[in-house]
């Protein structure tokens, strides 16, 4: 394989960082111009919500059951095994929840958007789409943005809530935790600012899943090989994007806190 | 969005014209400079060979890619100027016909042949009714509830000229449409397209690997009595508007009739028809 210089390496990942910019603004600034493809995005939130429900759900309750587990040993030295709670619940609303419940969606989603609009790349049906006077950010772009970031929000509610239960099996059941102190100390301890910075990373992680997903997809070339380069760089892409967001919105949200 | 008003001086009798048309591919020159003009309800079949811009050239004129230079007027907007969302009317005029069909293979045929009529919101009967002409006008009208992958190559072919015409368009652009199938159903497209410019009258591009397409063109016609395609026998006086142009080099070497074609000397062009070398 012949070698690049480096001039030509950065060059093309300032084009591609470019592109990238584009498309998501234009992901956004079509949420406001016609025609607005309405009935897309719903079928793209059923796709992609209720079809990650499963794996989201199995994430959430192993996470809180591990956490559970992990921590239960170090309270108990301290002898504030009754914390338990209060130490699953914050963990879960203000990190795993959101950081978890995206990478999962990430590796399911992003993936299937780059393979799905790369297949189209690589077989013309994009150039076909505008060629019949039909622009693919609108058709197929925005609505899979919206889906996502709207679906992801309450998947990871939902994940959340598993979590929760998942500590509380292993509280109650393995440790012997009394359910009302479980339930009542993580409540207790949770305040707006958590609740907050839990549901506000979802919105830009389900941003970044579709719109790199998209990016990746559509910028496939190479035929069926480049469709599959395409999938792994998007799940890639999209999960570091993910956990270096996540650490900024940390940053921010607690520094104000 | 109103379209611009940079209208080409010859709108009226040119469907597209090309001017000093320009353009590269990572270093590599495909086309350089190439000028030439599809006259309305002429059809213009395109030949060279594989990777001479052929393809290119029906890419340009949707505006799907743009030139490094020169100006391509299409039904009399210059399309070199126009923006995407500008384009995206212009494209409603113009039908193209993919070289590997390009049909949505999460769609139905019905769908994929109504796509245009489902974003303009038509109303579902009158859409149903357009679809099946559409369909019956490349007789296939009952695949009409199957998907794309249960159909055969030259079906898909045949499914994206119905998708192509459905809306009449004033330009129709074709891309190896014949490419990869065997004789006979390559007969049955090229008669759907010599259908399409004798009874509908359109302007069209063709591109052609194969040179019995081309030929098949100029010296047949549709007769719409016996539903068949009949050939000119001798009259070459006859008109039929399709004309040749041969790309080499990123230029045209030739853009002419048929019978301009037959008594060419050019040895490159000579060789290309499979003509003996002029002494």
């Amino acid at each position: 394989m012949a070698l690049s210089s480096p001039t030509l390496v950065l060059k093309r990942n300032i084009a591609a960082a470019q592109d990238y910019y584009l498309l998501a603004a234009r992901s956004v600034t079509n949420v406001f111009r016609r025609p607005r493809y309405i009935a897309d995005a719903i079928q793209q939130a059923d796709l992609i919500g209720v079809g990650s429900l499963p794996i989201v759900v199995l994430t959430g309750m192993f996470t809180g059951m591990v956490l559970a587990l992990q921590s239960a040993n170090t309270l108990n030295r301290f002898g504030s095994l009754p914390l338990i709670g209060q130490l699953v619940s914050l963990s879960m609303i203000r990190e795993l929840g959101p950081v978890l419940t995206s990478l999962m969606v990430a590796g399911r989603n992003a993936s299937g958007m780059a393979s799905e609009l790369g297949s189209m790349k690589v077989t013309e049906q994009i150039d076909a789409m505008r060629a019949l006077g039909t622009d693919p950010s609108k058709k197929l772009v925005t609505p899979r943005v919206l889906a996502t970031t709207f679906m992801l929000f309450f998947l990871t509610i939902i994940s959340d809530l598993v979590g929760l239960v998942g500590g509380y099996f292993v509280s109650s059941v393995l440790l012997g935790v009394d359910s009302f102190q479980y339930w009542n100390t993580s409540y207790q301890s949770l305040t707006f600012d958590d609740v907050f910075m839990g549901l506000i990373k979802p919105v830009f992680f389900g941003f970044i899943i579709s719109t790199v997903g998209c990016y990746y997809g559509l910028s496939t070339t190479g035929g069926t090989q480049g469709v599959g380069r395409s999938t792994t760089q998007a799940v890639v892409a999209a999960s570091i994007m993910i956990l270096i967001v996540n650490t900024f919105i940390t940053r921010i949200l607690l520094g104000s806190i | 969005m109103p379209l611009p008003e940079n209208l080409s001086p010859d709108t009226i009798h040119k469907a597209i014209i090309f001017e000093d048309v320009a353009i590269n591919f990572e270093g590599l020159q495909v086309l350089d400079g190439i000028s030439f003009e599809l006259k309305r309800g002429e059809t213009k079949v395109l030949l060279g060979i594989a990777g001479s811009g052929k393809s290119t050239i029906l890419k340009l004129c949707l505006g799907l890619i743009k030139p490094d230079s020169g100006r391509i007027h299409v039904l009399g907007h210059d399309v070199t100027a126009m923006t995407e969302e500008q384009l995206f009317e212009l494209r409603n005029k113009v039908g193209i016909v993919f070289q590997e069909s390009a049909l949505f293979d999460s769609m139905k045929v019905r769908d994929n042949v109504a796509f245009r009529l489902l974003e303009e919101k038509i109303p579902e009967k009158e859409i149903d009714d357009r679809v099946r002409e559409a369909l019956r006008f490349v007789e296939l009208e009952h695949t009409i509830d199957m998907f794309p992958s249960e159909l055969s190559g030259g079906m898909r072919r045949r499914v994206g000229i119905a998708r192509a015409i459905i809306t009449q368009p004033e330009v129709l652009l074709y891309d190896s449409p014949t490419g990869g199938l065997d004789p006979i159903t390559s007969t049955t497209i090229i008669e759907l397209i010599m259908k399409q410019r004798d009874v509908n009258k359109s302007s069209s591009l063709l591109v052609s690997h194969r040179l019995q397409d081309g030929f098949m063109l100029a010296t047949h016609y549709y007769d719409a009595q016996t539903k068949h395609m009949k050939a000119i026998e001798g009259q070459l006086a006859r008109d039929l508007h399709t004309t040749f142009l041969i790309l080499k080099d990123g230029k045209v070497i030739f853009d002419e009739t048929v019978a301009e074609l037959a008594k060419v000397k050019d040895p490159y062009i000579r060789e290309y028809l499979f003509l003996e070398p002029v002494a």
